[in-house]
């Protein structure tokens, strides 16, 4: 389970204050599976870094299972980060000249788990998302879909709590991107694994069972999906025109 | 997290990255070879220098003409150093040295169309024993070759190979300004050194020499000159007293007051070892700052290399502290690459260092020598170097959030 509490996070740069984060109150139960929506720059990056452990807020109180994050050392925040949470990148952030399997073998160097049971863990993962046989593969021989499966593997090869992912089809095209969404509906309904994942696209976002807007740092609107949409559910006019028009009409309602 | 574990991460970032660790290690191997290089001719040189003269015999005085003045050169009177001076000291410290007189000059040295390139020199029984020689084959000259002027010869190493090309010379017959010669005698090889070529011997009776091969060139007023004195001192606490005994009986043979200029020179080898060690002293620092500047040159290197994959490295950081790397953990392995690609660097650059070293021994310009001091020391520096220019980035690397090592531009 995570909170926050009033979080606000503000960049400096010279004189000018960037907010980009105001008050920010969110929390999240262990099993659920929701999407962070909203426009560019509103601040969607920023929260999950936090949310990841990634940053630190300015000012708030974010938990972790009860644990205040702000109040722990370099050392605890680093076994949170192993333990609790698994964290995929819109750009990948796989290591250059390396295999997939020892991509997703990096995390586990930390954890003091032995060789054998490293690659076995690891060979585990990619299965997980069905790269099994890519395994020798170094990432510049694999796809962009490729390449987020494995960093995937990768965020879960501890077993987080957590994954969080910035973006994850950002980089993808619409085929890519809604195989990355069914790997995440599969760890969340058969796993029961929280995931929170970051979007820019209303359609990706609907295959939640929560979306989460933020607008200039602030959340907006929290509701649950009624009918979050199968992976590989046509990208059709319709779903689209009908999740846009509640947007702007909910809009309306709470500038009112 | 086990060192033998730091250890396998550092190795495969090593093998990942093949290029950025080559290039690392170029830069170190180059400075360590060139400190190792240059040191080894520096004390080579030195070595060779201080052997070169201890070779010339322990405890060794030498009288010759030509002292402080230029009386020759300004047209004096020559004041020749001459036989009875050498009677007169033999009488003087005959006791605590030996005395041994010689006149050396240019004659041709031929074996039929060999010849040798040696000054042909008239010399007593005790010359070689005075000036350390030994004798490989036959015998030495005698007081009765002296006594007889005998055509026999005495030949150096060198000398006896440029004549007789590996044959055995003993009883055969030399040429020297046309007269034959009889070798009776080869001496044992010094070795080269650097300084003189010791081998190039050609030995005859003293007396021959002035009567058969040189005749009025070696007199001065009718007096047998010679080129030169060497004495040998029983006791190396006694050198400095002999000294003064010898430079007493030269102005008393030459009537010389003690405020007049000796128109000798009587040095020890301790005095000449003193001002060659000085000279070859002052060549190896000059060397060994060269040779400091290359492995700063390879440390530049080293740190251009870190700086252009600096970004990347910054990222791998932060993905590394994402994924839940402790900071301390990610210094150690960094730590553990640096270390193995210095000291990779470092025995590469000694290898390298030894291999031109003992090249330039072999090709005969000089004998060098690898000190263990000198190849520590370039071994230290490589690391240190390389740890600076390693872990100073990687420092400041994994102190920033991962975040913002992540957007690391
Ligand atoms: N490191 C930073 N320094 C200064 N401003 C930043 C930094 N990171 C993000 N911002 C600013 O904070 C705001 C929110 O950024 P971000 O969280 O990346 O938005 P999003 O992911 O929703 O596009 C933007 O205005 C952005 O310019
Ligand atoms: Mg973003």
């Amino acid at each position: 389970m995570i909170e926050t509490e009033n979080i606000s996070k503000t960049y400096r740069l010279g004189d000018t204050k960037v907010r980009a984060l105001r008050k920010v109150n969110l929390r999240v139960e262990d099993g659920e599976m929701l999407a962070i929506v909203g426009p560019s720059g509103s601040g969607k990056s920023t929260l999950l870094a936090i949310l990841g452990c990634l940053d630190v807020p300015t000012k708030g109180v974010y938990r972790i299972d009860g644990q205040e994050v702000m109040r722990m050392n370099e050392r605890q925040l680093a076994a949170i980060r192993r333990k609790k949470i698994g964290f995929v990148f819109q750009q990948f952030n796989l290591l250059p000249r390396t295999s997939a399997l020892e991509n997703v073998m990096l995390p586990l160097y930390y954890s003091g788990v032995s060789h054998r049971a490293r690659q076995a863990k690891a060979m585990e993962a990619l299965e997980r998302v069905g790269l099994a046989e890519r395994a020798k593969s170094h990432p510049n021989q694999l796809s962009g879909g490729e390449q987020q499966r494995v960093a995937i593997a990768r965020a879960l090869v501890n077993e987080p709590a957590i994954l969080l992912a910035d973006e994850p089809t950002g980089n993808l095209d619409t085929h890519k991107g809604a195989e990355i969404v069914a790997i995440f509906q599969k760890l969340n309904r058969e796993e029961g694994q929280t995931v929170i994942y970051v979007t820019h696209d209303p359609f990706i976002a609907r295959h939640t069972r929560r979306i989460v807007s933020i607008q200039d740092g602030r959340i907006v609107r929290d509701e649950p999906v009624e009918h979050p949409l199968a992976a590989g559910t046509p990208r059709s006019d319709d779903i689209l025109g009908e999740s846009l028009s509640t947007t702007v009409e909910e809009d309306e309602e709470a500038g009112s | 997290m086990n060192p033998f574990e730091n250890f396998r991460i550092a190795l495969r970032a090593i093998s990942a990255n093949k290029l950025r660790s080559g290039l690392t290690i170029l830069g170190i191997v180059i400075g360590v070879a060139a400190v190792v290089a240059l040191m080894a001719v520096g004390q080579g040189a030195t070595s060779g220098i201080t052997a070169s003269v201890e070779g010339m015999g322990t405890n060794l005085i030498t009288v010759s003409s030509g002292g402080r003045s230029f009386q020759r050169m300004a047209g004096g009177s020559a004041t020749s150093l001459l036989y009875s001076d050498y009677e007169a000291i033999l009488a003087t410290v005959g006791n605590e040295a030996a005395v041994t007189p010689y006149y050396a000059g240019m004659a041709s040295v031929k074996n039929g169309d060999r010849t040798a390139s040696a000054t042909l020199t008239g010399v007593l029984p005790n010359y070689t024993r005075v000036n350390a020689y030994s004798l490989a084959s036959g015998r030495l000259i005698t007081d009765q070759d002296n006594l007889q002027k005998s055509r026999v010869v005495v030949l150096g190493a060198t000398s006896a190979e440029d004549l007789f090309a590996g044959l055995n010379p003993l009883g055969r017959e030399i040429q020297i300004n046309g007269k034959n010669f009889s070798v009776v005698g080869v001496l044992e090889a010094k070795g080269s050194s650097g300084l003189t070529y010791q081998d190039d011997m050609v030995l005859i009776p003293l007396q021959t020499a002035y009567e058969v091969v040189f005749g009025a060139q070696a007199k001065s007023r009718g007096k047998n000159t010679v080129s030169g004195i060497a004495l040998s001192a029983a006791d190396a606490d006694q050198v400095d007293l002999i000294m003064a005994n010898v430079e007493f009986t030269l102005r008393r043979e030459h009537s010389l007051t003690l405020t007049e200029d000796l128109p000798f020179s009587v040095s020890s080898q301790s005095q000449m070892l003193a001002s060659l060690t000085n000279i070859s002293g002052t060549l190896t620092t000059l060397l060994g700052a060269i040779a400091g500047i290359s492995l700063l040159v390879g440390g530049i290197g080293i740190m251009n290399i870190t700086l252009v994959s600096v970004r990347e490295r910054t990222r791998e950081i932060g993905l590394r502290k994402a994924v839940g790397a402790p900071k301390g953990v990610i210094l150690f392995q960094f730590l553990t690459e640096t270390l193995t690609l210095s000291i990779l660097g470092g025995i590469l650059g000694v290898l390298i260092g030894w291999g031109i070293a003992w090249g330039v021994s072999s090709a005969g310009l000089i004998t060098t020598s690898v000190s263990s001091e000198v190849v520590i020391l370039s071994l230290g520096m490589a690391t240190v170097v390389g740890l600076i220019f390693g872990i100073y980035p990687a420092y400041q690397a994994a102190s920033l959030r991962p975040i913002e090592a992540l957007k690391y531009e």
